[in-house]
């Protein structure tokens, strides 16, 4: 396995010196993505999004709790992920890894700092509000599972329904209305190998990849940026990568709302 | 990024409510080698931030699996203390939060120690926040690369680290716990002096890039004097030793 690694991230290094990558996109071109909204309806939300062979299927599950204590007229989010080990020979079951609780936090805070979700509307009555709990499943590792899953996150509020509550008691056969949504953000992650910048890196650009970052937008402004791996960035170098993003914004928006 | 709801005022007659310029540092002081146990030390504050750093190696990678024959394998943990906060008792040990910001201060500092230098081997870098008052990732960091110069790690900088917010249209660096709680945004960075790359960079809440640039620009002129404070603990460290021994 190690002597493969090593040889096919000799081949994407000499490719790149050619302005090639190794499945043939551009530099700047995202894999195709396929967005399926309602996959699991007794779910009140769910989405699974497709990119390349990346796979991650999102729960969106509604639950009446107290509010947080510094925010009383505001309902929670709360965003985890799973990175199940049938999605990749290296993923073991046990607690969280600092790369499942990084993933679910960098998501989580696109979101938030969006301010996709009307949280403001999740006040219910008696001091209760309701809780928005996004769970990822990642089903398939293929290579950047931070955009695959803030467009299946952002998918799955798309569909999302809040169910009946009355008298403190949750109907969830019944779903009275949409969740609201304010905004959709996307999310574009970048990686840099040997000073080349690319969109979307797949597995085996990613085993490569000597620094990595992820700008989440709304199309006007930066909502959260996040950088991983021991590399730097010039941070002129960010500045161009946020334009590519603030770019990519109407694409994934209307893959989103289809 | 706290609630809209009950948002206090962050500006009084165009200034902070410390009463800072809007490019202005907290008060920042560091000691280095204050621990004997530990190979490498420092105490940091930063206005009222109060922070611990050690390092303890290179020494033998543990569990043996763990160890790299080509590299040193690096350890890092960044934990706030239960009550550290003006808030109610928190729980002992590193939350999700905290193991998120160990994860990315580690990779700031693999960036710059000279990991070849120590095939098997491991480095523990440990950040204990006692007192916390916003910016606790860029004190920990900034008082860990001090205590990984005086452990004597290989490195090929001393990286410090700072964290920008905006306050309605101007940016505002190093902010303290309120002005975190509710800027418009925050961005912590780490900053490699030496061609002054990113090493860390995280950000939440909304900027233009034009609100980026003119971060970044801000952030390189704070950071000399932030890279002096680290230089002057380890010099003093230095400069007493040698009078001791001179001494004895």
């Amino acid at each position: 396995m190690e002597i493969i690694n090593t040889l096919k991230g000799e081949h994407i290094k000499e490719l790149l010196k050619n302005n090639r990558r190794i499945d043939t996109r551009a530099f700047m071109e995202m894999r195709h993505v396929k967005v399926k909204r309602g996959v699991l309806p007794q779910a009140e939300g769910s989405a699974q999004v497709d990119l390349g062979t990346t796979k991650v299927l999102v729960g969106i599950k509604l639950m009446p709790d107290d509010p947080m204590p510094d925010t009383p007229n505001q309902g929670n989010l709360i965003t985890s992920a799973e990175l199940l080990p049938l999605a990749h020979p290296e993923y073991e079951t046990g607690p969280p890894s600092s790369e499942s609780i990084e993933l679910a936090r960098v998501v989580d805070r696109g979101i938030r700092a969006g301010n996709c979700i009307d949280l403001e509307s999740l006040v219910l009555e008696d001091k209760k509000v309701w809780s928005v709990y996004i769970d990822l499943y990642i089903l398939n590792f293929g290579g950047n599972l931070f955009d695959a899953s803030t467009m299946a996150a952002m998918a799955a509020l798309l569909d999302t329904k809040i169910p009946k509550y009355e008298n403190g008691i949750v109907v969830r056969e019944e779903r009275v209305k949409s969740l609201k949504i304010d905004n959709i953000v996307s999310s574009t992650t970048f990686g840099k190998i040997d000073n080349y910048m690319l969109l979307d890196m797949n597995d085996n650009e990613e085993g490569m990849a000597d620094a990595r970052v992820t700008i989440c937008t709304d199309g006007t402004s930066i909502r959260a940026m996040q950088k991983g791996l021991s590399g730097s960035f010039k941070p002129e170098e960010i500045g161009s990568l946020i334009d590519v993003s603030l770019n990519e914004h109407e694409k994934i928006k209307r893959i989103l709302e289809k | 990024m706290g609630s809209s709801s009950n948002k206090p005022e962050l500006l009084k007659n165009g200034k902070r409510l410390d009463g800072r310029d809007f490019n202005e540092l907290r008060e920042l002081k560091i000691e280095a080698g204050i621990l004997k146990n530990a190979d490498g030390s420092a105490y940091l504050e930063w206005g009222n931030n109060k922070v611990l750093a050690a390092v303890y190696g290179p020494k033998e990678a543990v569990p043996k699996h763990f160890a790299d024959p080509t590299k040193a394998v690096i350890k890092c943990r960044y934990a706030m203390a239960p009550f550290s906060s003006l808030e109610d008792h928190g729980r002992t040990g590193p939350n999700r939060r905290a193991i998120e910001i160990s994860k990315v201060a580690k990779e700031a500092f693999e960036n710059v120690i000279i990991l070849n230098d120590y095939p098997g081997a491991q480095i523990d870098i440990f950040m204990e926040i006692l007192q916390s008052d916003g910016g606790t990732r860029a004190a920990g960091i900034t008082a860990a690369a001090v205590a990984l110069a005086n452990a004597g790690i290989h490195m090929r900088d001393l990286i410090y680290s700072v964290s920008v917010g905006r306050i309605g249209e101007h940016m505002a660096i190093d902010v303290n716990k309120i002005e975190d709680n509710y800027s418009d945004a925050d961005m912590p960075v780490a900053i490699s002096p030496r061609n002054n790359e990113l090493l860390l960079l995280q950000m939440d809440g909304g900027l233009t890039k034009k609100q980026y640039e003119e971060s970044m620009v801000m952030i390189l002129e704070a950071g000399k004097k932030i890279h002096e404070v680290q230089r002057k603990a380890l010099e003093d460290y230095y400069s007493i030793n040698k009078k001791n021994t001179e001494q004895e």
